[in-house]
């Protein structure tokens, strides 16, 4: 999802008598759904796995600005071009306040950005396909924003505290960008035939991403048994992308639009939708670096931060100088 | 023709000039976002944008309404070719790099807040009414880019060097902001526009003031650049449009 594959550093997930004291008494605390707070004790790799997968989260948010920003010069009209202004204006905010939430476990936002730039950090896989047209941007709303709900809502009850209580806040605002997604969806559908061609072009180039937002198939994995015992996770893989599926269909099917899946169909026998395979091997290219914008995307972030330079660096050239006078009055 | 309707088509001519700064400027502004030198001066900048185009809505609906048939805020925004568009030069000049971005940002801010101050007063009540709304707003933008003005001009050689170059590049385009346009002048007298040029000397004064504490000289007069109202605009403009009209210019009547 906006965290996908994160690694716990763990081999195998080990039941309560094969732990220490120590981590039976976390693990314990953990069951009962105490919340652990920054200054709480904490097994080393809960909180490097905690650290990975928060500001893998933050980054994706700040690289998840570059997509929708693209359009916001072109955006079809002035209010679209608010509202878009405030959604990418709150990604930005969302990156803020997790890169917090991961300081809050020693991390520092330096070292995440510099991980990020020097690609040893990594961002979720969506935000490295193009935006084509103006119907991408509802599609992202709708599609991908809708994924990350389904992701979020749960991590609102994670073990971690201050990582629960800002996801708190990030789901409110991600159910407005859901739904000005939908709206342009949904105006698309019910414009011209241009424009309806436009949006089943955009869900057939963000369908398969979406799907494959929610990380690789559960099989073995034991990074995600280790992530669901210290419940930050609290669902596995496949079954958020199943409930996305289900989710969304119906919405397809309102809009009229068709998603571009021939397997895609209703299961009596469960009551949820069957679908085919994800291509994988896309997936993990993307992820390796290999998607079709990875490299403008980091390249983005890195002029901003090689551009910025003098500017932050001014900043703080003119706080020292401020203190000095300060000090210097006061003697 | 008799006088109501030429007074109208002055009143209509001024909202758009009113309108269109503050639209370029957030339209220059939303190119930044997702692009800033920090994460906070990101969202903050973002949020001048968001304020900028908001008030260009204001300004445009109420020219539309002016203008009858089927205009509204978007056929003015997103139909009108860079001759018919009345913003100062000022402001649709590039980003170019931080320092001039808020240099320029600095002397829009400061003329915007005089500007709008004096409107609260218009005859016009609509129009005092979006100038009341809107100045709240502006005072921040105000103190923010002057606040940068002062760190860049007073941070370290680099952000001087550069700081004190886009000044000396953008002040050729301040003159036009004290120099009233034919719409301006026609309404002046009935109160319902301000006199741009008994503007200049609190924002010169403002300037200096600011330009000494970042350490930074004013230029000195010049040759200005005008036109920007009249329609006459700088290579840039045409830039500007291309990308923003995109959509409408190539989905003829389509709905968004």
């Amino acid at each position: 999802m906006y965290a996908q594959n994160v690694d716990t550093g763990v081999k195998k997930v080990r039941g309560a008598d094969e732990m220490s004291a120590d981590e039976a008494a976390f693990q314990a605390r953990i069951d009962e759904g105490i919340k652990i707070e920054p200054k709480d004790e904490m097994p080393a790799a809960y909180r490097k796995t905690l650290i990975r997968q928060i500001s893998q989260h933050a980054h994706s948010e700040i690289v998840g600005q570059l997509p929708e920003g693209n359009w916001l010069t072109r955006a079809p009209t002035l209010e679209r071009k608010l509202i878009l202004l405030a959604k990418v204006q709150d990604e930005a905010g969302h990156g803020l306040y997790l890169y917090s939430a991961a300081e809050t476990l020693g991390a520092s936002r330096d070292d995440m950005q510099a991980d990020l730039l020097s690609g040893k950090a990594k961002y979720s896989s969506i935000f490295n396909y193009p935006t084509l047209t103006w119907a991408d941007i509802g599609a992202i709303g709708w599609l991908v924003d809708g994924a990350a709900i389904i992701n979020q809502i749960p991590i609102c009850r994670c073990s971690y505290g201050p990582y629960a209580r800002a996801m708190v806040r990030v789901c409110k605002e991600e159910s407005f960008h859901q739904r000005q997604g939908f709206d342009i969806m949904h105006t698309l559908c019910n414009g011209t035939e241009e424009q309806k061609a436009m949006a089943q072009d955009a869900l057939n180039r963000w369908w398969w991403p979406s799907v494959m937002m929610h990380g690789p198939r559960d099989g073995d994995s034991v990074n995600t048994a280790q992530s669901m015992q210290w419940k930050i996770k609290l669902f596995t893989n496949d079954a958020l992308r199943q409930k996305f599926i289900d989710q969304t269909v119906p919405q397809a099917d309102f809009l009229g639009l068709t998603i571009p899946d021939p397997e895609l169909e209703w299961n009596e026998e469960t009551g949820h939708y069957d679908f085919g395979e994800p291509d994988w091997d896309e997936f993990w290219n993307v992820l390796k670096g290999y998607g079709p914008c990875n490299q403008e995307r980091l390249q983005a972030r890195i002029d901003a931060e090689e551009g910025g330079a003098w500017v932050r660096e001014a900043a703080e050239a003119y706080a020292e100088k401020q203190a000095a006078r300060k000090a210097a009055a006061a003697a | 023709m008799t006088e109501a309707p030429n007074m109208d088509n002055a009143r209509y001519e001024y909202l758009l000039q009113l309108g269109d700064s503050d639209l370029i400027l957030g339209q220059r502004l939303a190119a930044l976002c997702g692009h800033g030198p920090a994460l906070e001066e990101d969202i903050a900048m973002t949020n001048v944008a968001l304020d900028l185009i908001g008030q260009a809505r204001f300004w445009l609906s109420y020219a539309a309404e002016l203008k009858g048939e089927d205009a509204d805020e978007d056929t003015l925004a997103f139909l009108r070719d860079a001759p018919a568009y009345r913003n100062l030069l000022l402001v649709e000049q590039p980003n170019g790099d931080y320092g001039q971005t808020i240099v320029r940002q600095c002397f829009y801010d400061v003329w915007h807040f005089f500007v709008l101050q004096a409107l609260m007063q218009s005859t016009d009540t609509r129009i005092a009414d979006i100038a009341a709304k809107s100045i709240k707003e502006v005072q921040y933008h105000v103190e923010r880019s002057g606040d940068w003005v002062v760190r860049l001009g007073d941070g370290t050689e680099e952000s001087h060097r550069r700081t004190q170059a886009a000044v000396d590049k953008l002040w050729r385009f301040t003159g036009e902001m004290f120099r009233s346009s034919e719409a301006e002048q026609a309404l002046i007298e009935s109160g319902v526009a301000v006199d741009v040029a008994t503007l200049y000397e609190p924002w010169h004064a403002h300037m200096q003031a600011l330009f000494e504490e970042a350490t930074l000289t004013l230029p000195g007069d010049q040759p200005m650049q005008t036109g920007g109202k009249a329609g006459e605009h700088t290579e840039h403009l045409g830039y500007v449009l291309a990308e923003m009209q995109h959509l409408q210019r190539a989905y003829p009547g389509a709905r968004w």
